[in-house]
């Protein structure tokens, strides 16, 4: 369980990014990998806790997972798996650990009120 | 009120964790210190496993290790058998380690002379698979008690690792280990990875496995002569 340290550390990221623009954020937009290793839920639930007390209480925190997207060398092209217990090609069946998608934890954009 | 404007900003959580880990691993490259990982459920054989390979690597070349663990420092104590240095991160209720402590664990420790320092996380499947601690190499251990399917269970950490050990093979027959079985679910999660078969008490897969760090660490130290020059 450590989502709430990641919550508070994206509380912390968004406020930095408030305070140097003196704005009031409404929501915090973040790309989150099913690779990361992150649970969506808890993070959710991890958040508002965070924002608790600070000037971000009240704001919203909208996820967009990011599916595991792997390089198959046979296609020469970048496949999205059909499960991450399966790192293989959904076309041609070909392993691949090269993964190009799915690890992110990324705050991608900030919604802001000036 | 206005209207919300959308602000695009890119950030990785994790760059902080992620920065200290570049500069622990700028500093082992530096030493030509090779550094291994250890993760794996609690149970798993962690310990033993590292306390015979540190005992071993202790009679040829300069080996330590850093343990976390949540409370207790048996697993130092344990691991300082083996004649190395050893060093105890406690994380408290901290289910992870991350490059910070490792690098406050560092502080003031003279590395330059190792061949090998190990690092064995705190045994947990899920929480550091996020976390780089600037090692070359991260181990996944499962024991042949804990079923064939544990890669499928937790493919996140299976996928991340570079090198997986079946860890109790003394106890494969007694079980019922379906050896093909685990090893198609490690390949699933994470193909190519190399797989050893090991048992600490019997001494099982010991050398295959001393054979291939030391080939790794070979490998690391060469190419660092490389782009040095």
């Amino acid at each position: 369980m450590h989502e709430l340290s990641l919550a508070m550390s994206i509380v912390d990221m968004a406020q930095e990014e408030a305070q140097a623009r003196n704005a009031k954020i409404s929501a915090v937009h973040l790309k989150l990998g099913l690779l990361s290793g992150v649970v969506k839920e808890a993070l959710l639930s991890c958040y508002g806790m965070a924002c608790t007390g600070t000037p971000l209480e009240g704001s919203d925190l909208l996820i967009e997972e990011i599916p595991v997207e792997i390089f198959c060398e046979r296609c020469r092209a970048p496949r999205v798996v059909s499960s991450t217990q399966w790192f293989s090609c959904p076309d041609c069946g070909t392993p691949s650990a090269a993964v190009v998608h799915g690890k992110e934890l990324e705050v991608s954009a900030l919604e802001i009120e000036e | 009120m206005s209207t919300p404007r959308l602000l695009e900003v890119r950030k990785n959580v994790l760059k902080q964790n992620d920065l200290v880990a570049r500069a622990l691993r700028d500093r082992f490259s530096a030493e030509s210190v090779f550094v291994v990982s250890l993760v794996s459920s609690p149970g798993a054989g962690k310990t033993t496993f590292l306390e015979k390979i540190l005992t071993l690597l202790h009679e040829r070349c300069h080996v330590a290790a850093l343990v976390g663990d949540l409370a207790t420092e048996n697993d130092a104590v344990r691991l300082a058998r083996s004649q190395t240095p050893v060093k105890q991160i406690t994380t408290g209720t901290l289910c992870h380690l991350e490059a910070a402590m490792v690098q406050t664990a560092m502080k003031g420790w003279n590395t330059g002379r190792l061949d090998f320092l190990f690092i064995e996380n705190v045994g947990n499947l899920v929480c550091p698979s996020s976390y780089d601690l600037g090692e070359n190499i991260r181990m996944v251990l499962m024991s042949v008690t804990e079923g064939e399917d544990k890669p499928l269970k937790y493919p996140t950490i299976f996928n991340s690792a570079d090198v997986a050990v079946i860890t109790k093979m003394d106890l494969a027959a007694a079980v019922e280990f379906d050896e093909g079985a685990a090893i198609a679910n490690i390949e699933a999660v994470r193909p190519g990875m190399k797989i050893f078969k090991v048992s600490a008490k019997s001494g099982l897969g010991i050398s295959d496995f001393m054979d291939h760090i030391a080939q790794r660490r070979a490998e690391a130290v060469s190419t660092q002569v490389e782009t040095r020059s």
